[in-house]
Parts: structure tokens; C-alpha cells; sequence
């Protein structure tokens, strides 16, 4: 059996293909710079991205307060062309409170990763939740401690190895993921709860469209709003920049279920949401398959 | 500044019959107080309760925090937007808040604090700053109702001088006695404008501002660095020290005993003294109102001529530590307090009694430094 190898380069790469920006291109006007220090292949300046441009599209820029978390995206606090109270590790949604209540027509975020918000501070954002503040809480969400160099969450999921779960996470003995988007809907202060990703442009468009239903939620003064979206952090999970947005999909995806988990103060069950994704896979896959098709012939 | 006599009073007509808790925070919204929000702990309890029924009507907010964690967070961000904000708990729910209490002071943000203290065992705590880093927060102790209604206003006063966290330290008995108080507001004179505050006006034109502890700006914003900022921290605190230091004093010139006492077992040491020096016994007493910055020189010029200085706490001795740092040998100090609590150890104790401490101070007083002293009175219900 011979297998055929091309001789050469099979993409031209003398200069950047048609109709290619550079990433700095998309650089929302909410951020003072293009320049970041996240790894490559990072989900977190995506996210950041965008919530910055529903944002900017609500016209609400002039009356926004971000309370800022820490973990790597922290650095993002000097950046965003936003004012910011930078809290301390886990007590972003106890600041939010203070300030929202002090200026109750702004509208006030929060920016934490998930050993920000569900370890250090889960009761915080579980109270905050459970009080209707209308705040919205951003949380990304990528199952490991990126900043202190590949540790375990708590959302961490099964299997899933960290520098302090090297066979991976077992539930026998580091216990299991907390699936912090669906415990939030369930509680009644909360009325718009969802998770998206970054890990491809469908879901970035649909990322976006979460966070302004939550803002315009917020700013109708309904109640609590959370936007979990999942990350990519390649450096933490040990694995090829490259490889992030599947293996977020094949990890965390599928334990995180991705969808609008509440709308207008009504829970939608998992099993909904994963039927939802698999009938979007599946038209993505058909369509995949039609074009190729179409191009054969 | 020294005081050495006892502060004005306001006129007996415009008095009325309060619990302290009830003064403070009176006296709080009179200073201009918008924000409180704490989680219920004996004796701290009736402050919360007294800004939860006072606060909506004055246009403020007071939130029932689920943690003194929570507590502090809110009001963070309550200053962070300028509002004159407060919380509070006795020394065990604010153990609780140190970690967001080094890093307000860090964040510069004018934070007032108040400890209904269980005992005088959280000297430490209060003035050692009992989180992590290099900080201080400036610390008032009333001996009274009404000195806790004069030193609430000026605490919400300093804090926003220096952009400092101010703690009010009071007990068991500052909260929940009943003294006939006039709660009016006092001004203490222009406070520098809160340029710093964010009100979330400035995103998207360059100028938007960051509230941070970590000595950052925002880019293209002049900003002094972590090291530098803790730097600055640390100096602006050296000047606190050099200008804020509050004491009262009696008898001091000639004394031979002098002791040293704060907060409501102050005001008793006060009576004993003055009581002793009407039957001629050469004794005096210095009472800090500040226990940061503390009033060292004022110790070590009472000590000068002295031959014993005996501290008198509701600990087992705390604050000792700062009148033998005043003193620096120039007498020697001894402890004539202790523990004393009652039975459910909110540290109202029998050895909060005139006639205890007179036997006390007249023991060191006659006997010198190594006095055997009586035995501390024991609640037996403890
Ligand atoms: S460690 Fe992970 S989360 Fe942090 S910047 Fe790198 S990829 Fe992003």
C-alpha cells in the first residue's frame, strides 16, 4: 500500500491568509490596550472580549462598576476601560453588593475564576445569588487553578489530572465537581443563569448573547444574573495550545453542561440542554458534511 | 493632641435617655454614615439592630450580613464609592474579617470598625492590625455612652482624613448600658474630596479609575507599585502617629502609683483615683483614647517621677506591653487586672468594681511592684 506525501508547504505561508486580523484587530474599545499577559490558546481575553462588547452595545458603559476576583485575569483590571474595585480572592460578590447598593443604577459585575468564586468564595456568590442582588457574576470557569501553575478546583471534573491530583481527580477521595451554574438556578433570587464557552465562533456569538440578557436583566432590576463560561487554559491542564477547545469540549463540556440554564426565573433541566447540544453538533456535523460534498462536486 | 480635662458636654436639655448601641448609631448616621452592614453576635447585637431601623429612613442601607465575611465585602464596596460605610462584631466575628481588613487599608478606603469586645483581650488584635502586613488602624476607646457617641463621629471624620480604617473599641457595657446622651452632629472640619471614588461614570473615556489595594492604576495612570504603595502605606501611618495620639490624664505630677487603664474600666480606675486622692494618697492616672497611635510619651512622663505603674485591663494584659514600651524602664510595670467574665463570657465580671480595684491599686500603691495582690474575685456561675 503506497501512501502519498506532499512534497512541500501545502499552505502558502509567505504572508497571512485572505482576509486574516491580527487578534489585536478585535480589540474591543472597552480595553485600554491590545497587549495581555495571558498564555496563548487562553479562553479568559476572549471571554473578556466580549462581555466588554455587550457591554459597549447596551450603551452602558458610562454607569458600570467591575469588581474584580483574583487569578490570572486580574491583570485585565488595569486594562479595562471601566471603573474597578479590585477585591480580595473569593469577595467579589460581597463588594459588588456594597457598591450596587450604593449606586443602584449602575450595573455591576463581577470577574472571577472558579477557585475565586467556588472554592475561596462560594457562600458569597450563593448568598448574593439567593438575595436577588442585582448584580450579574461572571464566572470563568476552566476547572483549575491557572495561576498558581495547574492545581484542583472544585470544578475540576472526574478524571481530570492537576499538579495535586496527578492520577487524576477521583471521587473517592478528592469528592466531586460542583456544578456551580445548575446550584445557582436553583435558587429563587436568580433569574437569569447561564453557561457558555469560547472554544469556537458559534459559541462565542452565543457566549455574547448570554451576557447581554443577563446585563438587560440586570438593568430591568429583575434580580440576580450568572454567566459561567468555560475556558480554555492550556497551560493548567498540561496540554497543547492547540488541543484547548477540544479538550475543554471533551472534558469539562461534557460535565459543565453548556446552555441558558435559566430564563426569566424558570430552571431548564440538564437533560434538556445536552438534547439541545447534540442537535447543534449534529447540524454543525451535517452542514460540515454538505459542504465538503458540495465542494467535491 | 492631649487632653488633660474632661470633654464638654452638651446642655442637660437636649439629652436623652439611650443605649449606647442605640447612640452609636445615631451618632454614625449624624456623621454621615450611609452604609452598615453586620452579622448578629452578643454584645455587638443592638448596634446592627439600631442601623437596621435607623438607616432606610436616613436614606442609607443596612444589610444583615450571612457572614462577618460577607459583612465587610459590602461595605468595601460601599466605600469604594465614597459613602461614609461601617461594619462591626465583637474581637471573634472581626478575627474573621482581618483578611479584608489589611487589604482596605491597603486600598486606602476610610473603613470604621466597631468592636463591642467581649473583654479587653482584643487589644491586640485591634492595634497590632490582626491581619497580615505592615498596618495599623487608628483605635478609639470611650469609656462612656457619650464619649462613644463624640468618638463614632470623629472616627468617620479620621477615616476620611488619612483614608484609613478607624476601629471603636468598646464592651459589653458600652452597648448596652442606658446613659442620658445628646447626639448631634459635630464638625470637625473639612475632610479632603473623595477624587478616588468611582461612581462608574468614567468607562470607555480613557479616564475610568480602579479602587485597589495592590498599588496599581489603571494604564497610562501614574501609579506607585506594590513596593513603593506599602511604602507610602507605612509612612502615612508614622505621621498618624505623630498627629493623633488622644489621652486624658489626672494627677499625674506628682504621683507615686500611676495607673494605666482604657475604655469602660477606665472610667472606673478614674473614680478610684480620684477618690484616693481626696484621702491624700499620691496616685494618678492615665487613660489612652487612642491605643493606636498610643499615647507613649504621655506614659513615659507620668512614669517619670513614679515608682510603680500598674496597668488595670480586662485581660490578662495587653496592653501592658505598650506602657513598658512608654516607661522603658524608667518604673517598673505591673498588671493588676485579669480575666474576668460572667458565665456566658461576654466579660461583664466582678472584677469590673470600685471597691476590687481600689484594693488593687491601694495594694501596689502601698506595697510597691512585687505586692502580693488579692485574689481575683471569681464569678461563681462562670
Ligand atoms: S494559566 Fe490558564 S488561565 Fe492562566 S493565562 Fe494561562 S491559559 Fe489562561
Amino acid at each position: 500500500m503506497s501512501t502519498h506525501i506532499p512534497v512541500g508547504p501545502v499552505l502558502d505561508t509567505t504572508g497571512p491568509p485572505d482576509g486574516a486580523r491580527k487578534v489585536g484587530d478585535l480589540k474591543p474599545d472597552l480595553l485600554l490596550t491590545q497587549e495581555h499577559h495571558m498564555c496563548p490558546g487562553c479562553g479568559e481575553p476572549l471571554t473578556i472580549r466580549v462581555f466588554l462588547e455587550a457591554i459597549q452595545e447596551l450603551g452602558v458603559a458610562q454607569k458600570t462598576v467591575a469588581v474584580c476576583g483574583i487569578g490570572c485575569y486580574t491583570s485585565f483590571s488595569g486594562t479595562l476601560d471601566v471603573d474597578l474595585v479590585q477585591a480580595l480572592h473569593g469577595r467579589a460578590p460581597s463588594v459588588a453588593t456594597g457598591v450596587k447598593r450604593m449606586l443602584p443604577d449602575s450595573v455591576v459585575f463581577t470577574l472571577q475564576g472558579d477557585g475565586d468564586m467556588v472554592n475561596e468564595g462560594l457562600q458569597e456568590v450563593l448568598h448574593t445569588a439567593a438575595r436577588g442582588e442585582r448584580v450579574t457574576c461572571i464566572l470563568l470557569n476552566n476547572g483549575v487553578f491557572g495561576e498558581t501553575g495547574g492545581h484542583m478546583t472544585a470544578t475540576s471534573v472526574l478524571g481530570q489530572r492537576t499538579k495535586n491530583t496527578l492520577d487524576g481527580r477521583d471521587a473517592q477521595y478528592h469528592g466531586y465537581p460542583i456544578l456551580i451554574g445548575d446550584l445557582i438556578a436553583q435558587l429563587q433570587g436568580a433569574v437569569y443563569v447561564a453557561r457558555g464557552s469560547v472554544h469556537n465562533a458559534g459559541a462565542i456569538a452565543r457566549t455574547k448573547k448570554m451576557f447581554r440578557r443577563a446585563f438587560e436583566a440586570q438593568i430591568r432590576g429583575e434580580g440576580f444574573t450568572f454567566v459561567e463560561v468555560l475556558t480554555m487554559c492550556p497551560t493548567g491542564w498540561f496540554i497543547p495550545t492547540a488541543d484547548g477547545p477540544d479538550y475543554m469540549t471533551e472534558t469539562l463540556g461534557e460535565v459543565h453542561i453548556m446552555g441558558e440554564l435559566k430564563v426569566g426565573g424558570v430552571v431548564r433541566s440538564t437533560e434538556e440542554l445536552h438534547t439541545e447540544n447534540v442537535r447543534r453538533a449534529e447540524e454543525a456535523a451535517a452542514a460540515k458534511a454538505r459542504d465538503l460534498a458540495a465542494k467535491h462536486e | 493632641m492631649t487632653t488633660t480635662t474632661e470633654s464638654p458636654r452638651p446642655a442637660a436639655s437636649s439629652r436623652r435617655l439611650m443605649e449606647g448601641a442605640e447612640a452609636i448609631a445615631t451618632a454614625a448616621i449624624a456623621a454621615g454614615c450611609r452604609f452598615f452592614a453586620g452579622y448578629p453576635m452578643t454584645p455587638f447585637t443592638e448596634v446592627l439592630e439600631h442601623f437596621a431601623r435607623l438607616l432606610p429612613d436616613a436614606g442609607g442601607v443596612c444589610i444583615n450580613a450571612e457572614s462577618e465575611l460577607e459583612a465587610v465585602g459590602m461595605a468595601w464596596g460601599a466605600l469604594a464609592t465614597g459613602a461614609r460605610a461601617a461594619t462591626g462584631s465583637t474581637g471573634q466575628g472581626l478575627s474573621l474579617m482581618q483578611e479584608s481588613f489589611a487589604e482596605i487599608t491597603l486600598a486606602e478606603l476610610p473603613l470604621v470598625v466597631f468592636n463591642m469586645a467581649r473583654s479587653q483581650g482584643d487589644y491586640f488584635q485591634a492595634t497590632r492590625g490582626g491581619g497580615h502586613g505592615d498596618y495599623r488602624h487608628i483605635v478609639l476607646a470611650p469609656m462612656d455612652i457619650a464619649e462613644a457617641a463624640e468618638l463614632t463621629q470623629l472616627a468617620f471624620h479620621l477615616a476620611d482624613m488619612w483614608r484609613h480604617p478607624v476601629l471603636v473599641y468598646g464592651d459589653y457595657l458600652t452597648a448596652h448600658m442606658q446613659e442620658a446622651v445628646s447626639v448631634e452632629r459635630i464638625e470637625f472640619g473639612e475632610v479632603p474630596a473623595k477624587h478616588w471614588a468611582l461612581d462608574g461614570t468614567l468607562g470607555g473615556t480613557g479616564r475610568s479609575g480602579i479602587v485597589s489595594p495592590l498599588g496599581f492604576g489603571k494604564l497610562g495612570q501614574p501609579a506607585p507599585g506594590i513596593e513603593r504603595h506599602l511604602r507610602n502605606i507605612v509612612a502615612k501611618q508614622r505621621e498618624i502617629e505623630r498627629r493623633e495620639v488622644r489621652v486624658e490624664s489626672g494627677w499625674v505630677d506628682d504621683a507615686e502609683t500611676v495607673v494605666v487603664a482604657f475604655g469602660t474600666p477606665a472610667k472606673f480606675v478614674r473614680y478610684v483615683v480620684k477618690r484616693l486622692r481626696a484621702e491624700g494618697e499620691k496616685v494618678g492616672y492615665v487613660r489612652p483614647i487612642t491605643l493606636w497611635p498610643f499615647p507613649y510619651d504621655a506614659v513615659a512622663g507620668a512614669a517619670a517621677a513614679a515608682r510603680t505603674v500598674a496597668t488595670f485591663e480586662l485581660c490578662a494584659g495587653q496592653m501592658v506591653d505598650d506602657v513598658r514600651l512608654g516607661v522603658a524602664g524608667r518604673a517598673p510595670v505591673v498588671t493588676i487586672g485579669g480575666i474576668s467574665t460572667d458565665g456566658s463570657g461576654f466579660g461583664v465580671g466582678p472584677l469590673l468594681d470600685a471597691e476590687i480595684i481600689r484594693e488593687r491599686v491601694l495594694a501596689v500603691h502601698r506595697g510597691g511592684p512585687d505586692a502580693d495582690l488579692p485574689p481575683l474575685p471569681l464569678n461563681d456561675r462562670a
